[in-house]
C-alpha cells in the first residue's frame, strides 16, 4: 500500500554519496516496516554511483532538462511531480542543502506535516513521533507528526546505527522530468578556492566562536595557536561576521576536522559545528555558559572566562 | 527595485531556557527576546544593494515580544518602512502560521525580493523561506550567501556545504533565505534608534491568526547528558595548567 510507504531523497549534489543517505535508508527500512510499507530512494540529475543504493525496495532516477548540477527550482518541481504518484506515508531527506531548500516547500504544497532538525523517529500507534533538536542543540522537542503524510528532515549522524549501504540496485525506474516552467537556469558551480590554509592538516586546532567577540580579539587566539604549533580555525558565526576568511571555517559548511587536540574558545557547539569536529581525540572547551551543548562533545571543559584563560596559557608556555 | 524582508524574534540563546509548566514550550516569561541574527543578515543584504542599486527595503514581520525594537532598529539602519502584523498570537508559532500571515499580507504588495533569515532556532517545522515560497508560488533558495542583480533577475550563490557554492540565474519574484549578507550586519548607534523610536513610524496591521498544520510538541526537554565533559574548574590558572598538561600527554603541538 502505497500510503505507508517511505520515500528518502538521496542528496548528491557534488561528489558522491554522503553517509547520510545510508542513514535515512536505514531508519525508512525501520519505519516502513513498521507501517508495513515499502522503501522508495529518488535519485535526481545525474545517476552516477547510484548502485549503491541498493537498500531500497524501488529505485527511481529522474531525468531532465535543468535537474544537473543541482537547481533547487527544477529538482522541486521534479521530486513534487514524482511524491504525488508515490503518495508515500513518509519522506526523509537530511538537513543539509536539499532538506533547507526544499523540504518546507514540498511539505506545504502536499499539505503535509514536517518536522526539522530530527534526531530520532519512529512509529507509535497510528503516529509518526520524531524527536527534533531545537534552540541551537539547547532543547529537544518531542512531536507528534500525526497519522498522515508527513516529511522529516534528519540531522546527519542520528541513524548512523542503521546506516544502509546495499550495493546493487535490481531494476532502477527511469522517470523523465522537464519543467518547462523552471525559473532558475545554472550559472557555475565553485570549488573551495586553495589559500595554503589547511585546518584539516593540523595535528592541534585553536578554534574561535562567537565568544571571542571581535576581529581585534582573533589575534589573541592567533599568537596561542602560534606558540602551541597550532592551526587557527572558528565556527560558522566568525566566519559570517568576516573576522576570519572562510578556509579557517570547522562544521557542515566548513571543513570536518580531526586533530589530535582541538580546543574550542568561546564556541557552544550549534550541530552545524558539531559535525565538523566531533572525531577529534581530545576535545577541550572553554564557555563561560555551562549549558552550552559543547560541553557534551567535549572530553574537557571549563567555564573561565577565554579572556582570562588564554593569557594564563600564554604564560605557562612562554607566549 | 523594492525588498521585503521578513524578520522575527527568538528566545536569545544566550540565556537559559526554562520548559513551562505545559512541559511542551520555553517559559516565555522570563526569557529574553531578540532578533533573529539571520534576519539581521538579511536585512544587511537588503540594504547594501539598496545602496548599490536604489529601491526601496520594507521590514515586515509578526507582532512578537519586542519585536518594536527590532523594526525601529532597521528603521535606524535605513530601512524605508516597517510593517507589524498584529494578531494576539501567544506561545510558538510554527512557521506554517508565519508563512500564511505573511503571504496575506504580501498578496497586496508588489516586490522583487523576499529576503528572510536562512534558519530560526524554533522552526520546528521548516525554514520560512521555503513554505513561503511555496505558499506565493514564487521561486525560492536557501542558504543563501551572494545576491545580484543580473539583467531581467537575480543571480543567486547557495551554499552546498563543504565550502562548495551554486551559482544560479533566476527571475523574480523570489523567497530567498539568506545564511551571510556580503558584509556583517551594521552597528546602529542607540542615538539613532532612539530617533526613530521618536519619529514613529511602524506600520500596524491587524490581520487574523489562520490555522496550519503542524507538529503538535508533547514534550520539551533538555538533552540527556551523554558524553559531558569532565569539568576542570573556573580558575583560570588552574584550568590552564591543566590543559598545557593534557595537550602536551596527547604528544603534540606545545613545545
Amino acid at each position: 500500500m502505497a500510503e505507508n510507504d517511505v520515500v528518502v531523497i538521496a542528496e548528491r549534489v557534488v561528489g558522491g554519496y554522503p553517509d547520510v543517505t545510508f542513514e535515512l535508508l536505514g531508519k525508512a527500512k525501520e519505519i516502513a516496516s513498521a507501517l508495513g510499507g515499502e522503501v522508495h530512494c529518488l535519485v535526481v540529475g545525474d545517476s552516477e554511483g547510484h548502485e549503491c543504493l541498493g537498500a531500497s525496495d524501488h529505485l527511481h532516477l529522474v531525468e531532465g532538462e535543468h535537474l544537473w548540477p543541482y537547481n533547487p527550482h527544477a529538482w522541486e518541481s521534479a521530486i513534487s511531480a514524482l511524491l504525488s504518484e508515490l503518495n508515500p506515508r513518509l519522506v526523509l531527506a537530511s538537513t543539509g542543502t536539499v532538506g533547507i531548500d526544499l523540504c518546507g516547500a514540498l511539505a506545504a504544497q502536499s499539505g503535509a506535516m514536517l518536522a526539522s532538525y530530527v534526531v530520532d523517529l519512529s512509529v507509535q500507534g497510528s503516529s509518526l513521533m520524531a524527536v527534533a533538536q531545537l534552540y541551537g542543540g539547547k532543547l529537544m522537542a518531542e512531536c507528534d507528526l500525526g497519522d498522515g503524510p508527513a516529511f522529516v528532515t534528519a540531522i546527519p549522524g542520528s541513524f548512523a546505527g542503521l546506516a544502509a549501504r546495499v550495493d546493487g540496485v535490481a531494476d532502477p525506474i527511469a522517470h523523465r522530468h522537464d519543467g518547462a516552467e523552471v525559473r532558475m537556469r545554472h550559472v557555475a558551480l565553485t570549488e573551495p578556492e586553495k589559500t595554503g590554509v589547511d585546518i584539516t592538516s593540523e595535528e592541534v586546532l585553536v578554534s574561535v566562536g562567537r565568544g571571542i567577540g571581535g576581529q581585534s580579539n582573533i589575534e589573541l587566539a592567533q599568537e596561542l595557536a602560534e606558540v602551541l604549533g597550532a592551526g587557527l580555525s572558528a565556527s560558522r558565526p566568525v566566519i559570517d561576521q568576516g573576522w576570519l576568511p572562510k578556509a579557517h571555517q570547522v562544521g557542515k559548511s566548513g571543513k570536518k576536522v580531526k586533530p589530535k587536540v582541538y580546543l574550542a574558545l568561546g564556541i557552544s557547539g550549534a550541530p552545524e559545528h558539531l559535525e565538523g569536529m566531533r572525531q577529534a581525540e581530545l576535545i577541550i572547551a572553554c564557555n563561560t555558559d555551562a549549558t552550552a551543548p559543547i560541553f557534551e562533545v567535549a572530553h574537557y571543559g571549563t567555564t573561565a572566562d577565554l579572556f582570562d584563560l588564554v593569557p594564563e596559557i600564554l604564560d605557562l608556555i612562554g607566549g | 527595485m523594492k525588498i521585503v524582508v521578513a524578520m522575527r524574534q527568538i528566545a536569545d540563546l544566550v540565556e537559559e531556557l526554562e520548559v513551562d509548566a505545559s512541559g511542551a514550550d520555553i517559559d516565555r516569561e522570563f526569557v529574553k527576546f531578540v532578533s533573529n541574527e539571520w534576519d539581521e543578515a538579511a536585512l544587511e543584504e537588503a540594504l547594501c544593494l539598496k545602496e548599490a542599486h536604489g529601491g526601496e527595503v520594507v521590514v515586515v514581520g509578526v507582532d512578537d515580544v519586542d519585536f518594536d525594537q527590532t523594526l525601529f532598529g532597521a528603521l535606524a539602519k535605513g530601512a524605508d518602512r516597517a510593517v507589524k502584523l498584529s494578531c494576539g498570537f501567544e506561545g510558538w508559532m510554527p512557521t506554517a502560521v508565519r508563512a500564511e500571515i505573511l503571504a496575506r499580507w504580501l498578496k497586496d504588495e508588489a516586490f522583487d525580493l523576499v529576503l528572510t533569515g536562512v534558519q530560526a532556532a524554533d522552526d520546528l517545522d521548516g525554514q520560512l523561506a521555503g513554505v513561503l515560497g511555496a505558499r506565493l508560488g514564487l521561486p525560492h533558495a536557501a542558504v543563501v550567501v551572494g545576491l545580484e542583480p543580473d539583467g531581467e533577475g537575480f543571480k543567486v550563490t547557495q551554499e552546498l556545504g563543504g565550502g562548495v557554492t551554486l551559482t544560479s540565474h533566476a527571475t523574480g519574484p523570489l523567497v530567498l533565505g539568506i545564511q551571510a549578507a556580503r558584509q556583517a550586519p551594521r552597528y546602529v548607534p542607540i542615538s539613532r534608534i532612539r530617533q526613530a523610536m521618536s519619529a514613529g513610524g511602524i506600520e500596524e496591521v491587524e490581520v487574523e491568526a489562520p490555522a496550519a498544520r503542524a507538529p503538535r510538541v508533547t514534550r520539551l526537554f533538555a538533552p540527556e547528558a551523554k558524553g559531558r565533559a569532565e569539568m576542570l574548574g573556573d580558575k583560570p590558572s588552574e584550568v590552564a595548567a591543566r590543559i598545557v598538561e593534557l595537550i602536551r600527554a596527547k604528544g603534540a603541538g606545545v613545545s
